[in-house]
């Protein structure tokens, strides 16, 4: 049963990994990644670690994902399809990506495992005292360190995402214009673009 | 450990996950598809913390720390990199990668 099981995650995660690298529309390649990532999760739970299993749900499948998909929303048109590399790069990049699968294959079924006989139950009560513990082999140290990166990315992120402007605007007119404009006024000038474009048969053809 | 399942196949599921990965990260033309891309190796790389852990040293957690850390690390990273297309959005309206050559102007 839980062959079958892990074979179903597996034959999933691997299709709709490759659906997701290979999609032209990239809303409906965010969407492949996310499947991608409760596949994994679904392969955390059969693990036993629930505990990471619902951080891979909360974080990616409902951050990481909301958070591209809003990038795709602002920055992309949904009808635009996306260019394709040209045939020769991929077929090299494939070729070698296979030469590398390959090798690390051959190195994986060469390796002698020695699989531990005893299986322990994980519990979210032992990862929180391992995370919080200040004895040697503790981790309190960069846990610590991790939520000052969280904090630093989100304050970089919003003074990035708030300065700049266009290059052509800007260089005549140096206005302190783009600390006060929002994201959203960008991607409200950034969307009536493509209306136009859908309008125009129908005004045209009478 | 899961029952039937030994620690290779998990560690080529894995594998081929990275290598689909990079075969995303080389051939697509387009920053966000990159960012993709870039999700699916570090998942990659979080898989093989949590299963070797699991398979080799089920009585240790280190493998589920570091992959909660990588976890934190890919949610910080993902955001910055957001920040980073929008403001080149604005500069330069697209996110096509070749189209983004100069750093500063």
């Amino acid at each position: 049963m839980e062959k079958l099981l892990f074979y179903t995650f597996a034959l999933l995660i691997i299709g709709f990994a490759v659906a997701s690298v290979s999609s032209r529309n990239m809303l409906r390649s965010v969407v492949y990644l996310l499947f991608v990532l409760i596949g994994i999760a679904g392969v955390y739970f059969m693990a036993d670690y629930y505990f990471l299993a619902a951080v891979q749900l909360a974080v990616y499948a409902g951050g990481i994902i909301v958070l591209i998909i809003f990038s795709v929303l602002l920055v992309h048109h949904i009808e635009m399809e996306l260019e394709v590399a040209k045939l020769s790069r991929r077929l090299l990049v494939g070729a070698t990506c296979l030469l590398g699968l390959g090798v690390f294959l051959g190195t994986i079924y060469t390796h002698p495992f020695v699989e531990a006989s005893t299986t322990a139950p994980t519990t979210v009560e032992a990862i929180g005292l391992l995370l919080l513990s200040y004895e040697a082999g503790g981790f309190i140290l960069p846990f610590e360190v991790i939520s000052i990166l969280l904090l630093a990315a989100m304050i970089g992120a919003i003074t990035i995402a708030k300065g700049g402007g266009p290059v052509a605007e800007e260089s005549k007119t140096p206005a302190p214009r783009t600390e006060e404009v929002p994201l959203v006024a960008t991607a409200r000038q950034a969307e009536p673009a493509p209306a136009p474009v859908l309008d125009a048969p129908e005004l045209v053809a009478p | 450990m899961i029952p039937g399942i030994s620690i290779t196949e998990v560690l080529t599921l894995s594998s081929i996950l990275f290598f689909i990965g990079v075969y995303g990260f080389m051939t697509r033309t387009n920053l966000i598809s990159v960012l993709i891309s870039v999700e699916l190796i570090l998942n990659a790389s979080v898989i093989n913390f949590v299963m070797i852990n699991k398979y080799l040293f089920p009585e240790l957690l280190q493998g589920v720390v570091y992959s909660i850390f990588i976890i934190a690390v890919a949610a910080a990273e993902t955001a910055l990199a957001v920040a980073i297309i929008f403001n080149l959005y604005k500069q330069v309206s697209s996110v096509a990668v070749r189209e983004t050559e100069t750093m500063k102007y």
